[in-house]
């Protein structure tokens, strides 16, 4: 394949930009969606073939980008994460034209989401430093743009968009900042050329590489939404418009990681181990903290925002485990690690992507995404719920969706770094087995939450009881990535293979010797197999066997009747009886009570005659993000103080205004005498 | 041919695993409660007792919550069908069961997790405040739970370089000096303290209890009537007797037939019988002897056993 078919992609993602942003009436929309979908779609194919061959594509535009031009460089390790992005841009933009009649059919938005997509290809595919930074902030200031698309006006948002602006921005600083060091050392601007250099001689100065790789992790951990730079996450991915919500979880999260890849594997060649040794324990903080925030959370879509970051949190202690293990040489095992890293990556994008959405289509045809309003939506909204169901549990990591095969490797391969490393990465592989255990625990609980309160029962509130399905094009948009999620929970061997040779060409390993196995995966050196195909088959059949069981046995009984819930003989039933998901969560609030700090506050109000009357109790508990608290809130208030400092020295007096001008004149002229 | 005589013998084997799993956990429930009310002073029903009540249950009619969905007449089937796939393909009656390659001990901890999840959301669809609370309940146990299982997974898995269970059951028959290793002994402690958690047994839930104020398992199963609750009740006491029985495998591992003929089976399952009903014995005395814990005492038990699990891990590690 030529390489100009990257060059070509750009074709309709421009097309679609101006479409949307100039086409009058309704149908721009599905213009726009439609001209995305075929960016994405060559974009797919160039990656899968990159993928299946192993070798790159390059092209390069000297018009497009004034001094230097464009290049693109699409490398086996960014096709992957091209192709996460534009099968999750191609499921969004499936889904848009139906979401189009509740929001996001604005000229500015139908204009702004091509160029967001496009920019988040490029940003994978980039061959140079300045065309991965251009790319890099115009993907950040799209996605800003988008956010802010539909409810400018309402105060949350507003709020929301702010804390993401200042967020990216000074992550793209520590960004720009990173890529420039490296390249400047290096005097080049192509990857190709950076990378080439950072093995030979004149590598890198230890004190300036770890400068770049503290950068590094700084800017590209707050765009994957590594704890503490993940504030901006639960605030702007709710406050979105849902397919921008799933593409910002589904893809651009991942880009984070990505940029960690770049920079610290194939930039600068490797990285030391306290620095990998960092990155397993923020993403282990972060696994933690987003499962235990997204436990206890009862807004829907915020409680899949902390859940990216604890998903996110895994793959960065899967990438990390990678790097330690490569900077001991194990280069079989730190593949495997790599490999989990990027299909965890993938996994993420097919649940996280199809559960945003269907979250949307459950705030459509409901009006809220408090999951103590919904319930009831199995009823009325029967294709929404299995999809939501689907991406639920593969979330939750049981077979035979794709989160547990995820799991399963990225446990083997802590199993397999303690068994045959040295001490250092023994204990490092051992608390992250723990982490890996308790965020995977709380989880479930998460997600049983999500789908037990959000879905089934019986309505919460009007809204949830009125809820009709939505249209079909927002059902099939979900849908593409649940079938996504089931077919690699049962099939995983059609992706590992192109996944171990991306990891092997980064990390530099010969050949690819880790994976085994045709419909099982199986370990080299290991003596055991998983058999994801074997264990949805041995359900099905245990399923059928069981049902055959229950009806063929006793069939002579009555007929089935429905009735009122018994509920210990309770006469009257309402939907405010059902447990919410506020009290759902409340044991595990309380376990984890050190963590979270909820703040609780009980109001007895007594009558008058009687302190043994109590006339009402008022309730309230809210849980806040104890980072934000911690550690923002007085950077905020300190910035605040400074504010109100400086703006003494205007108090609107002339007359002080040229005392200040004459001062600095003649401070000048002191200066330069 | 030879392929289909493999296949016959294997199927044979899951055949009769699952058989003596689902009936003999039925009757290891009724040793349990005849253990229980004998301590207690009392004659107590017929061992043979639950194998009767599923009988009759069977015959009955079903009845579905009007607020419930097909979730809740799911729920039961995935439990069943979770315990009797494990069952089908774990090292219980021989150390070489059906696809004895692929029976990972990680993949068995997360197709019984799948039991649960499904139950806990059959409970939330029936829109009862108790279900609700069952579900909360159990969920937040599960929670705890499952990171000492994994932990416990990982201590044994260690030791062993797989996570294959068969291959960790034949490890000890091969070398007895495995058994009796610090980590595997921590391992298996906390193991115990799992299973009990995971079904729901004394100190952690009452599985006799009649207060629908106390209860975690059976107010999530309240709503089921019928051949449903017939469904539940065999799924979770298989669930016993195959947590236990994995355990007093990996912890005694003599008696485990090497292969699937015919007379191997018989003494396999005979000393699989008399190991399992010697642990559900020694159980049902201890529960004698405790009070149901609250609620809020749990997590402690269960980051106890998390830790005894992790120190396995550190003893094989210091050990090697």
């Amino acid at each position: 394949m030529n390489g100009s078919v990257l060059g070509l992609e750009l074709v309709p993602g421009a097309a679609a930009a101006a479409a949307g942003a100039l086409f009058p009436g309704r149908h721009r929309v599905h213009l726009a969606a439609g001209l995305t979908v075929v960016t994405c779609a060559v974009a797919a194919v160039a990656a899968g073939a990159v993928l299946r061959s192993g070798h790159g594509l390059v092209v390069r535009a000297s018009g497009i980008l004034p001094l230097t031009g464009a290049r693109l460089d699409l490398v086996p390790v960014s096709a992957v994460f091209v192709a996460t992005t534009a099968v999750v841009a191609i499921a969004a933009c499936i889904y848009w034209p139906g979401y189009a009649h509740h929001g996001l059919s604005s000229r500015t938005a139908s204009g702004v989401l091509p160029i967001f997509v496009t920019s988040m290809l490029v940003v994978a595919e980039a061959g140079d430093a300045v065309t991965f930074l251009v790319a890099w902030e115009l993907m950040a200031v799209s996605s800003l743009v988008l956010v802010l698309a539909d409810q400018a006006g309402r105060e949350e948002t507003r709020s929301a968009a702010q804390w993401y602006a200042v967020m990216t921005s000074a992550g793209a600083a520590a960004v720009v900042l990173a890529v420039v060091l490296v390249c400047a050392h290096a005097g080049a601007l192509s990857f190709a050329t950076v990378a080439a250099r950072a093995g030979g001689a004149d590598r890198l100065p230890g004190g300036t590489r770890d400068v770049v790789l503290v950068l590094a992790l700084v800017g590209f951990g707050s765009k994957a939404g590594m704890v503490p730079l993940h504030v901006w996450l639960p605030k702007a991915h709710p406050e979105a418009p849902s397919p921008v919500s799933a593409l910002m979880s589904g893809a651009m999260v991942n880009l984070g990681i990505y940029g960690i890849v770049l920079v610290a594997d194939r930039l600068l060649g490797g990285a030391p181990s306290w620095w990998w040794a960092a990155v397993m324990a923020l993403g282990a903080a972060s696994a933690l903290f987003g499962a235990v925030q997204a436990s206890v959370t009862s807004d829907l879509k915020r409680l899949l925002a902390y859940s990216t970051t604890d998903n996110m949190g895994l793959v960065l202690l899967a990438l990390g485990l990678s790097g330690l293990l490569a900077t001991g040489h194990e280069t079989d095992l730190a593949v495997l690690a790599l490999v989990t890293a990027l299909l965890l990556v993938v996994n993420h994008a097919a649940f996280k992507g199809c559960l945003f959405l269907a979250a949307g289509s459950i705030q459509v045809a409901t009006g809220t995404r408090e999951l103590d309003r919904l319930g009831g939506l199995v009823r009325r909204m029967p294709a929404t719920t299995a999809v939501f169901v689907v991406a639920a549990l593969a979330v939750a990591a049981v077979p035979p969706f794709n989160g547990f095969v995820g799991e399963w490797l990225l446990f083997e391969s802590l199993l397999r770094a303690i068994e045959s490393s040295g001490v250092v990465v023994a204990v490092v592989a051992v608390v992250a087995v723990a982490a890996l255990a308790l965020t995977g625990g709380v989880s479930v609980m998460a997600f049983v939450k999500a789908v037990g309160i959000g879905a089934l029962g019986r309505p919460r509130s009007a809204g949830a009881a009125a809820a009709r399905e939505v249209p079909r094009a927002m059902v099939v948009g979900a849908g593409l990535l649940a079938a996504a999620c089931v077919v690699l929970g049962i099939a995983p061997m059609l992706v590992l293979p192109s996944l171990e040779r991306a990891a092997a060409s980064v990390l530099g390993g010969a050949r690819p010797a880790v994976l085994h196995g045709g419909i099982d995966v199986a370990l080299a050196g290991l003596d055991g197999v998983l058999a994801p195909a074997w264990i949805a088959v041995g359900l099905a059949l245990a399923a059928a066997v069981v049902v055959a069981a229950r009806d063929r046995i006793g069939s002579r009984r009555p007929p089935r009747r429905v009735a009122a819930a018994w509920s210990c003989g309770r006469e009257l039933q309402t939907a405010r009886m059902q447990y919410t998901a506020t009290s759902f969560a409340e044991p595990l609030e309380r376990v984890f009570d050190d963590v979270l700090r909820p703040d609780r506050d009980v109001t007895v109000s007594h009558s008058e005659e009687s302190r043994y009357f109590v006339e009402k109790v008022a309730y309230r508990s809210t849980v806040g993000d104890v980072v934000e608290t911690a550690l923002y809130r007085p950077a905020v208030d300190a910035v605040r103080w400074w504010g109100r400092q400086a703006r003494r020295l205007q108090n609107g007096s002339v007359h002080r205004y040229l005392a200040y001008a004459l001062v600095a004149l003649l401070a000048l002229f002191v200066v330069l005498a | 041919m030879s392929a289909l005589v493999r296949l016959g013998a294997a199927a044979c084997v899951a055949v009769v695993q699952v058989l003596l799993v689902a009936g003999g956990g039925l009757l290891l429930l009724g040793v349990m409660r005849k253990t229980r009310s004998r301590c207690e002073g009392r004659v107590g029903p017929p061992v043979r007792q639950p194998l009767l009540d599923v009988v009759k249950l069977v015959s009955k009619q079903r009845i579905r919550p009007a607020a419930a969905s097909p979730v809740f007449v799911a729920g039961p089937v995935v439990v069943a069908a979770t315990a009797v796939l494990v069952t089908a393909v774990a090292p219980l009656v021989t150390s070489d069961p059906p696809l004895a390659r692929s029976t990972d001990f990680f993949a068995v901890v997360l197709v019984l997790l799948l039991g649960s999840v499904s139950l806990a959301l059959a409970a939330l669809d029936t829109a009862t405040p108790f279900g609700g609370m069952g579900a909360s309940r159990a969920t937040t146990i599960g929670a705890l739970t499952e990171p000492a299982l994994l932990a416990v997974v990982l201590a044994l898995s260690v030791p062993a370089r797989t996570s294959n269970l068969p291959a960790l059951v034949r490890e000890g028959i091969v070398d007895p000096r495995v058994v009796a290793s610090p980590g595997r002994i921590l391992a298996l402690c906390a193991f115990l303290v799992v299973i009990v958690a995971e079904t729901g047994r004394l100190p952690v839930d009452n599985p006799q209890t009649h207060l629908e104020l106390t209860m975690i398992h059976e107010a999530m199963v309240l709503e089921y009537s019928g051949p449903d609750l017939a469904l539940v009740t065999v799924g979770e006491s298989a669930r016993l007797a195959l947590l236990l029985g994995i355990f007093v495998n990996l912890a005694v591992p003599w008696g485990v037939a090497p292969g699937r003929g015919a007379a191997e089976l018989a003494v396999g399952s005979a000393v699989l019988v008399a190991k399992v009903a010697i642990a559900g014995i020694a159980i049902a005395t201890f529960e004698v002897f405790t009070a149901k814990l609250r609620l809020f005492r749990l997590p402690e038990v269960l980051a106890g056993a998390f830790v005894l699990a992790l120190l396995g891990v550190a003893s094989t590690l210091v050990t090697r």
